[in-house]
């Protein structure tokens, strides 16, 4: 992947494909760390699962054989000489709690380091298609020279909109120009 | 800054043109998704369809999903198009050039851009 919001769609995609109402997509950076939280409250995964989802051969697909989201991830994690961890509950085992939550640690001074990349793009991506899935985001850089603190939880949007869908293109947009000001700051003081 | 009080706003105004269009959408246009189509670029590609649909007054009849692996991924980003009536049509190696293109010719003028079709490449 060329950027790590890549790596953060495709994981995310598993999030809602497993059936969570909420994924939390938490980064929290530092002058030298970047750490990476992906956690929902989607059905899990059994311990036999579980042990083999880093191995590149594993996949829960029968139309062929290989699954590659966990692997990059941990690739791209390994390489900065950082680690992924996964840790999952499957609703089998606890009906009320159950989950997947994936944590990545990258050194950002590490030559291999993938940038960040453009992650509002892909939480736009991920809430057009997916429209009523709840996503809460929220991205802490802390220690350098901007101190940066983005939320967004589709809950309160959602709550803002009654029973507009979240991907009608309007939304997205509005979406969209929310968390650029986040980062940015406004782009007209006036406004 | 942004408010939610603004959302509301966008409710309001969306909700009447939502009513009219109910029971519309006679294209489905589906982007894959899942780790081929994103490592390959499949995420620009939905976006640019979602803005062009959107902004060319389309979207009472088209309505863009995304979907999983479809099986072809050496031709990632892949694009299919599905109108009732008519034969599905398969964009691949797509970019989000291609993508505007395709809305403009394909979905607003009804004509298949065949150069960038599944067919195109095989032959």
């Amino acid at each position: 992947m060329k950027e790590l919001s890549l790596n953060i769609l495709d994981i995310t995609e598993n999030s809602v494909k497993a059936g969570a109402a909420l994924t939390q997509i938490l980064i929290d950076e530092d002058a030298s760390t970047l750490l990476l939280t992906i956690a929902d409250n989607g059905s899990g995964m059994t311990k036999e699962v579980l042990q083999g989802v880093t191995d590149p051969f594993y996949t829960t697909r029968t139309t062929r054989s290989v699954g590659m989201g966990l692997p990059l991830l941990k690739l791209a994690a390994e390489q900065t000489d950082g680690w992924m961890k996964v840790e999952s509950i499957h609703i089998s085992d606890d009906p009320e709690n159950h989950g997947t939550k994936v944590e990545a640690l990258f050194h950002k001074d590490h030559i291999d380091f993938t940038p960040l990349g453009d992650v509002v793009s892909t939480l736009l991506t991920l809430i057009q298609g997916h429209p009523d899935t709840d996503f809460l985001f929220r991205h802490s850089i802390r220690g350098g020279e901007k101190e940066v603190e983005v939320h967004m939880d589709t809950r309160e949007l959602r709550e803002a909109l009654d029973d507009v869908p979240l991907n009608e293109y309007e939304v997205i947009k509005w979406i969209e120009e929310y968390l650029n000001e986040q980062y940015n700051g406004p782009e007209d003081a006036e406004e | 800054m942004k408010s939610l009080a603004e959302l509301q706003k966008i409710k309001a105004n969306m909700k009447q043109r939502i009513v009219l269009r109910e029971g519309s959408g006679d294209i489905r246009v589906v982007v894959g998704m899942a780790t081929c189509g994103i490592a390959a670029g499949a995420r620009p590609v939905l976006n640019e369809l979602v803005k062009d649909v959107s902004e060319e007054g389309l979207s009472e009849k088209v309505t863009v999903s995304q979907t999983g692996c479809i099986g072809i991924c050496q031709y990632e980003p892949v694009v299919e198009v599905f109108e009732a009536g008519k034969e599905k049509v398969t964009y691949v190696k797509m970019t989000a050039e291609k993508a505007k293109e395709i809305v403009e010719k394909h979905l607003k003028g009804g004509q298949v851009v065949e150069e960038y079709t599944i067919g195109a490449y095989q032959s």
